[in-house]
């Protein structure tokens, strides 16, 4: 039998987005054409399905985060879920205090969330990461005040997928009676999430980064003790009140089914995964100045993030057109800003421009791995012959002694 | 983003690629822009006794529009005066290249380039 041939590009950028599994559109669809009702119609036989299909979806996600399945809130994905979850905990809360706390190496949606707030007269404390991407629970501990009402977290980081200690976040928070959020986008069907044990106030869930359709989310709201938060979306008095608007079925079905094969698949798909990243890092690492950014232990299996040193990474990327991957490096904005969370690292400008994000995922293949392998030495090598800094390396000079005609 | 048909040209076909030695009386060497910046060109001219460039040599350290830009100015300087060369306008590379507003600062540096390489000769023969 031979090999079935590679499709190109090589799809190795699931963490911006994954593909919607075949199995869960299957389960979509009949929510289109065929049981259209909607949700809320208590009159008649074709709303009674719509919402038996949400609240089966409804166990499922559930299930794979072991919450109770009345305390999710259906969103239109990850980042409503934050804004409902920090400006609606904010809101509510503001009498007790004005103070939020989160991380620098957290996603827009939480930072320009927070920046929000701040404009609307909370104080918000970023914290910094180490050089592995990981925070300091020390320094956490040092910036929660009496006034302190919410700190929020990312479970898994979306450029370098390094996974943070909830757990003890969620205990220190839970002792000093401080709701805390946890931005789950990027961990389901990644790791472990057991919200029965987890300190966890409100957590924020995505489908699409788990092989389920784009447009649809939730938020996870704990019932004991019970969490409360002003309404961002005012109507019908769907989802409890917690956000109005009518419920998406297909999305939802899509949704739930997503959770459910994520639950019943992880642990043998991380297994393979890791193979799979580990192999990858192997190729890689048979060049000289590769530099893994962020932890590679606390992490999870479906991300590597390289700096390729004397690179650029834009023309890197351009390079490796076979592979659809991003740049850590948001060169192609105006500001040539390096990304932030690489910068938060600690990382030099030089390797945050030379970064990039591989994030592997359900379909890829052995072979995919072995083809991006030979691909990036190949392009690496050619750009470092183009690069006067590789010559300059070659030649012993020390790139940081060098007083550069800055522009 | 998308990348004009010449850029993509110079980018997978660079020209001119390689070092003259610096210490050479003929070879006058430019380099402009820094690796914090995400770009740094180093550009050679090889001047005959005569004045006229008779090679050029580029390496870059940047995104595919630098990289290009370079290999396409080691191209126009050739055969021209040193005056010449130094007149070379970067709106004139950003034209024939059709760089995008956000890539406008490679041409920049690549005429900076030629013009620290001029300097850079004429500096030897004072």
């Amino acid at each position: 039998m031979t090999k079935p041939a590679l499709s190109f590009p090589i799809y190795l950028d699931y963490s911006a987005t994954t593909p919607v599994d075949p199995r869960v559109a299957q389960k979509m669809i009949p929510y289109l054409t065929e049981h259209y009702g909607n949700p809320a119609s208590r009159s008649h036989a074709l709303g009674w399905k719509a919402e038996e299909a949400v609240e089966e979806a409804r166990e499922n996600v559930a299930a794979l985060v072991r919450c109770d399945a009345r305390e999710l809130v259906w969103t239109s994905g990850a980042t409503e879920s934050i804004n409902l979850a920090l400006k609606g905990a904010a809101e509510f809360y503001k009498s007790k205090g004005k103070h939020l706390v989160t991380v620098k190496t957290e996603h827009k949606a939480t930072l320009d969330t927070m920046r929000e707030l701040e404009r609307r007269g909370f104080e918000v404390t970023y914290l910094d990461v180490g050089a592995d991407g990981l925070l300091d629970l020390n320094q956490l501990e040092g910036a929660l005040r009496k006034d302190t009402i919410l700190a929020s977290v990312m479970f898994v980081n979306n450029e370098i997928g390094v996974i943070q200690d909830i757990a003890a976040i969620g205990e220190m928070c839970r002792q000093k009676g401080i709701l805390f959020h946890v931005d789950s986008a990027q961990a389901t069907g990644k790791c472990d999430i057991d919200l029965q044990s987890l300190k966890v106030d409100l957590m924020s869930f995505s489908a699409h980064k788990t092989y389920g359709p784009k447009g649809v989310g939730a938020l996870f709201v704990r019932r004991k003790p019970r969490v409360r938060l002003e309404a961002q979306m005012h109507g019908g008095g769907h989802e409890r009140g917690f956000r109005s608007g009518t419920l998406a079925t297909h999305q939802i079905a899509g949704m739930g089914e997503a959770f459910r094969l994520a639950k019943l698949e992880m642990a043998a798909e991380c297994h393979r995964i890791r193979v799979l990243r580990d192999n990858l890092l192997a190729g890689i690492r048979q060049m000289e100045e590769v530099f893994v950014n962020g932890d590679l232990v606390r992490r999870v299996p479906h991300n590597l993030n390289v700096s390729f040193n004397f690179v650029e990474g834009e023309s890197l990327i351009m390079a490796v057109k076979d592979i659809a991957v991003s740049s850590g490096s948001a060169c192609t904005s105006a500001s040539l800003e390096p990304s932030y969370v690489l910068r938060a690292l600690g990382r030099s400008d030089e390797l945050a421009h030379s970064s990039i994000r591989f994030t592997l995922g359900r379909f890829t293949t052995q072979e995919e791995i072995d083809y991006t392998a030979d691909h990036l030495r190949a392009k690496v090598a050619k750009l470092r012959d183009l690069s006067p800094l590789w010559e300059m390396h070659k030649d012993g000079i020390d790139l940081s002694t060098v007083q550069w005609a800055a522009h | 983003m998308a990348y004009s048909e010449k850029v993509i040209d110079h980018y997978e076909n660079p020209r001119n690629v390689g070092s003259f030695d610096k210490g050479d009386e003929s070879v006058g060497t430019g380099m402009v822009g820094a690796p914090a910046c995400g770009d740094v060109m180093k550009l050679q001219i090889k001047v005959g006794k005569d004045g006229i460039i008779e090679d050029a040599r580029f390496k870059t350290y940047g995104c595919g529009s630098a990289i290009a830009s370079s290999s396409l100015v080691t191209e126009w300087v050739k055969g021209k005066k040193l005056d010449e060369a130094a007149g070379i306008k970067n709106t004139q590379i950003a034209a024939e290249l059709s760089l995008p507003p956000v890539k406008i600062h490679c041409s920049i540096l690549a005429e900076d380039a030629i013009k620290a390489a001029v300097e850079d000769y004429k500096k030897k023969h004072q």
